[in-house]
């Protein structure tokens, strides 16, 4: 989706501001958010890449308005009625549903313990997948403008660039976010020049890699 | 306060303070039998106890003293961190980008905020903002030059935007200056900015 979290490239954000030693949350609220989110996505019922588009659905004035938790905060709620587990009245009550079926918890303390941090996404080195690009070679993203998730920033759209590496085979973000299968494929990383992405304005050294997916790419 | 909290609920669009609106998710939740709330406590224990950017200056301190680790860990990333006891989350694919003197890496995540968790911890909130989302890429120099590292012009920047399930740490050069420090003096001075590519190592100013 063409929105606002795609933002490589955008100009007058403001300054970076750094914070010296920053806490690792801002407030015990954070914290809690984050332990919430992690205990939900262990459920299974939504993957990564659902997540990320939920983030990415927010209304835009929202995205920019609201802290990175406040953005998890949100969107878990989201998720949790458009998934069925909470409805929308008991959201709104705070409390749940008179005889509503009560859950056990996916995640333990004790498997928190153990894993401590959500689950990354597998990766292989399938041979039934075989590549459809190959390390040196010129490509140029193609230019999608999918509605839906994807991890194809616009900034690369239409550009060339050339193979450095190949990472293995991966799911697809564009189908798993939205559940139309995981369209495991190839992904690469591509170099592009900065000239080739920002023009003479760029220094003629530098470069920006991205990881691409097979179906993002075509021949150039 | 009860009282005051329905209220809050029954009126309004704009969402309420988010510690209040979290309390009440978290006591609904733990209520339906969805979260635990002791595996809550862990989480946040482990992030502001255990896994940090400490992790990763361990990592690129034994990467500067032990060569053959150093070619481990360029090679095969995951595996040189299991070694050093650190694994899981989003660190399953890392890859180690190496700075030199003609080569600085910067890493970034454009489309929202990946980051190299196992290693560094959580991200900081410079790292998921939109300043330094949208810059890193098409004004690398400029968003160096804020955070006050000097990058040569005939030194190539390599800017790493994480699109995908791959995360980048980027090994930093061993300060000149720190040639007499043991791995652990080393470890000392490197800073999760670093790591991340914003910053060098500096040798120790003076005593601490």
């Amino acid at each position: 989706m063409n929105g606002i979290h795609d933002m490589g490239g955008l100009q007058d954000m403001g300054p970076v501001r750094h914070e010296k030693d920053e806490p690792v949350f801002h407030a015990a609220w954070e914290g809690r958010v984050y332990g919430i989110n992690a205990s939900l996505r262990a459920m299974g019922k939504w993957n990564l890449d659902t997540w990320r588009y939920q983030i990415e659905i927010l209304p835009p004035v929202d995205y920019l308005r609201m802290t990175y938790y406040e953005r998890w905060l949100r969107i878990n709620e989201q998720l949790l009625v458009k998934h069925g587990l909470v409805a929308a009245r008991e959201l709104e009550a705070g409390t749940p549903d008179a005889g509503s079926a009560k859950g056990v918890p996916a995640l333990t303390a004790a498997a928190a313990a153990a894993r401590g941090l959500s689950r990354g996404i597998p990766s292989s080195h399938d041979p039934n997948v075989p590549p459809q690009f190959e390390v040196g070679q010129r490509v140029r993203a193609r230019n999608l403008n999918s509605a839906g998730h994807t991890r194809l920033p616009r900034y690369a759209r239409g550009k060339v660039g050339a193979i450095t590496r190949d990472h293995g085979v991966y799911s697809f973000p564009d189908t798993n976010a939205h559940f139309q299968g995981e369209k495991r494929q190839h992904l690469y990383s591509v170099r592009f020049s900065a000239r080739e992405l920002w023009g003479e304005q760029a220094s003629i050294r530098d470069s920006v890699h991205l990881d691409m997916w097979d179906d993002y790419l075509e021949h150039a | 306060m009860a009282h005051t909290h329905d209220q809050d609920h029954d009126h309004q669009a704009v969402p309420s303070d988010p510690a209040l609106r979290v309390k009440a998710l978290e006591s609904l939740l733990v209520e339906k039998g969805l979260v635990d709330p002791a595996a809550l406590d862990v989480l946040v224990d482990t992030f502001e106890h255990k896994v940090g950017p400490r992790n990763g200056a361990r990592v690129v301190a034994r990467a500067w003293v032990d060569p053959a680790y150093k070619q481990r860990l360029l090679t095969d990333a995951p595996a040189a961190i299991a070694e050093m006891g650190y694994t899981s989350g989003q660190g399953e694919h890392m890859m180690v980008l190496e700075n030199g003197p003609k080569i600085h890496n910067l890493v970034v995540c454009t489309l929202c905020s990946c980051y190299q968790w196992p290693v560094l911890g959580l991200p900081p909130v410079w790292y998921k903002s939109a300043a330094y989302r949208s810059r890193a890429v098409i004004d690398p120099r400029g968003v160096l030059r804020e955070f006050g590292t000097q990058v040569d012009e005939d030194v190539e920047v390599r800017v790493w935007d994480s699109t995908a399930e791959l995360r980048y740490i980027v090994l930093p050069e061993r300060p000149t200056g720190a040639e007499d420090l043991n791995e652990e003096q080393l470890a000392a001075l490197v800073t999760r900015d670093a790591m991340v590519g914003v910053a060098k190592v500096a040798a120790l100013v003076g005593k601490a």
